[in-house]
């Protein structure tokens, strides 16, 4: 491992997002607009907001930067700036954890605003430390990372990537605790959501949120996950081709 | 003279059809070898092959006494794409220093290296709002960073002005001064006398190979277009 070429790549990404503002303005308004919308939906019924918006906390990072991977790296591999990147004497890994630190570093920033904004102006309960959920969330961001590295090597069009997230990412959703505690859903689909690393996210968010609870299982849990799927999605980064 | 690199035996088979069969090509160092042929002709399979992105069916390639693609060339052979391998959302600067990045080089030459391509102006500006023949040259700067013993060149004097062709020609000559080795393709002839050895292809097999003159020598024309079909038509 050479950090300086994971740094140097960090810093690639991050500026590539900086000369995207509009992506960047999107990764943090559209949380806060869709807590707003949630917050007037619920508007008599706080204890479903306080609920609904708090694992919500936990999901938004996965989903943004599932789908913003899924799409950088297919460009990486249409573009042939992956050939190039892989020829190179960086490493898959280096290579990797440099987009990890850029989008963890994105995910963080999206976490401590969403996070402020919906404990401030929105009245959202934490009873935990808001450092418990920005830590879940950048974790979770990394989920999305992973997710959407692997994914996009079975994708040859953005257009195809984009169409994963339905198949990737909604069962976890609907499956995570969001809609109804897991514990009250039919067995087989509690067992199932017990494969599903969006649910231990949702968990430990929600323990944070009433402040009762260790998250160290959760966070063990995903952190296995993560370095499995970094895993399979290293793989999928082939400097040989036909 | 000793090969920079030595391909033996290359076969390439793509979903099912021969892109090449047993091909081989010595390239000497510190010499510029040029791969002329169309579109088509393989040029940029075998390119890919020496920089080891190509899957091999068969043969054996070395550059420099290593097998192609081995970690220890990462750092010696760099290789610039015919479709402009770059970051289009980022500027010709934050390119440069990327790829400069990675070859483990400080960034300090980036300005000379944009000189060189004749983008000295242009060093802010994203790479995305650059016009083809620019970005071309972009790509072609981020392959020169660092320092390269073998250079392979996929087409980088496409669509650029004459007179900015000549000039990348002599800077490829101030190269091989250096000892350095370049494989160059290009589909266009008359780029064929800016090279010091030439392979003529045509559907992944050699017409023909020798210095410029040599070749026309050979068809005993002069006209290096007249040559290529003269070789083809004697098959």
């Amino acid at each position: 491992m050479n950090p300086m070429r994971t740094i140097a790549s960090a810093k690639r990404v991050l500026l590539q997002l900086k000369h995207d503002p509009r992506s960047m303005a999107l990764i943090i308004v559209a949380p806060c607009l869709l807590m707003t919308i949630l917050k007037f939906v619920y508007w008599s019924q706080p204890h479903v907001f306080q609920n609904v918006a708090g694992s919500l906390l936990g999901v938004f990072p996965m989903l943004v930067m599932f789908l913003i991977t899924s799409v950088a790296t297919l460009r990486e591999r249409t573009s042939g700036t992956l050939e190039r990147v892989l020829i190179s004497p960086v490493s898959k890994f280096e290579f990797i954890f440099g987009y990890a630190l850029a989008f963890g570093i994105a995910s963080a920033v999206q976490a401590v605003i969403v996070s402020t904004y919906a404990i401030g102006p929105l009245g959202l309960k934490v009873v935990g430390s808001q450092g418990g959920l920005i830590f879940i969330a950048i974790l979770d961001a990394l989920l999305g990372l992973a997710l959407g590295l692997f994914v996009s090597s079975f994708a040859k069009t953005e257009f195809q990537a984009i169409q994963f997230l339905p198949i990737v990412l909604l069962p976890q959703l609907l499956l995570s605790g969001l809609l109804a505690p897991r514990a009250s859903m039919p067995r087989i689909l509690e067992v199932i959501s017990n494969f599903l690393p969006l649910s231990y996210a949702v968990d430990a968010t929600k323990k944070v949120l009433i402040g009762q609870g260790s998250i160290l299982n959760d966070v063990a849990i995903i952190a296995f996950f993560l370095i499995f799927l970094l895993g399979v999605g290293s793989l999928t980064l082939r400097r040989t081709s036909d | 003279m000793s090969s920079a690199i030595s391909i033996t035996d290359l076969t390439v088979i793509r979903e099912g059809t021969t892109i090449l069969h047993e091909f081989d090509l010595e390239v000497q160092a510190g010499k510029i070898l040029g791969l002329l042929g169309p579109s088509g002709s393989g040029k940029t399979t075998i390119m890919r092959s020496v920089v080891g992105l190509q899957r091999l069916t068969g043969g054996s390639i070395k550059i420099l006494g290593r097998p192609a693609g081995d970690k220890s060339l990462r750092t010696r052979i760099s290789y610039s794409t015919q479709d402009a391998s770059i970051y289009r959302d980022l500027t010709c600067i934050e390119n440069i220093d990327y790829f400069a990045a990675l070859q483990g080089h400080a960034s300090s030459s980036t300005d000379e290296i944009l000189e060189l391509v004749d983008l000295g102006k242009n060093g802010k500006q994203l790479a995305a709002t650059l016009s083809g023949g620019e970005r071309a040259r972009l790509a072609l700067a981020t392959a020169l960073v660092g320092a390269p013993e073998i250079l392979v060149l996929d087409e980088p004097t496409v669509g650029l002005d004459p007179l900015l062709r000549r000039d990348l020609w002599s800077l490829f000559h101030r190269f091989t001064n250096e000892g350095k080795t370049l494989l160059v393709s290009s589909h266009m002839m008359e780029e064929a006398d800016h090279c010091d050895e030439l392979v003529l292809l045509r559907d992944g097999a050699i017409l023909s190979k020798g210095s410029p003159s040599e070749l026309r020598n050979e068809a005993g024309l002069e006209n290096m277009d007249a040559v290529f079909i003269s070789l083809v038509e004697k098959r």
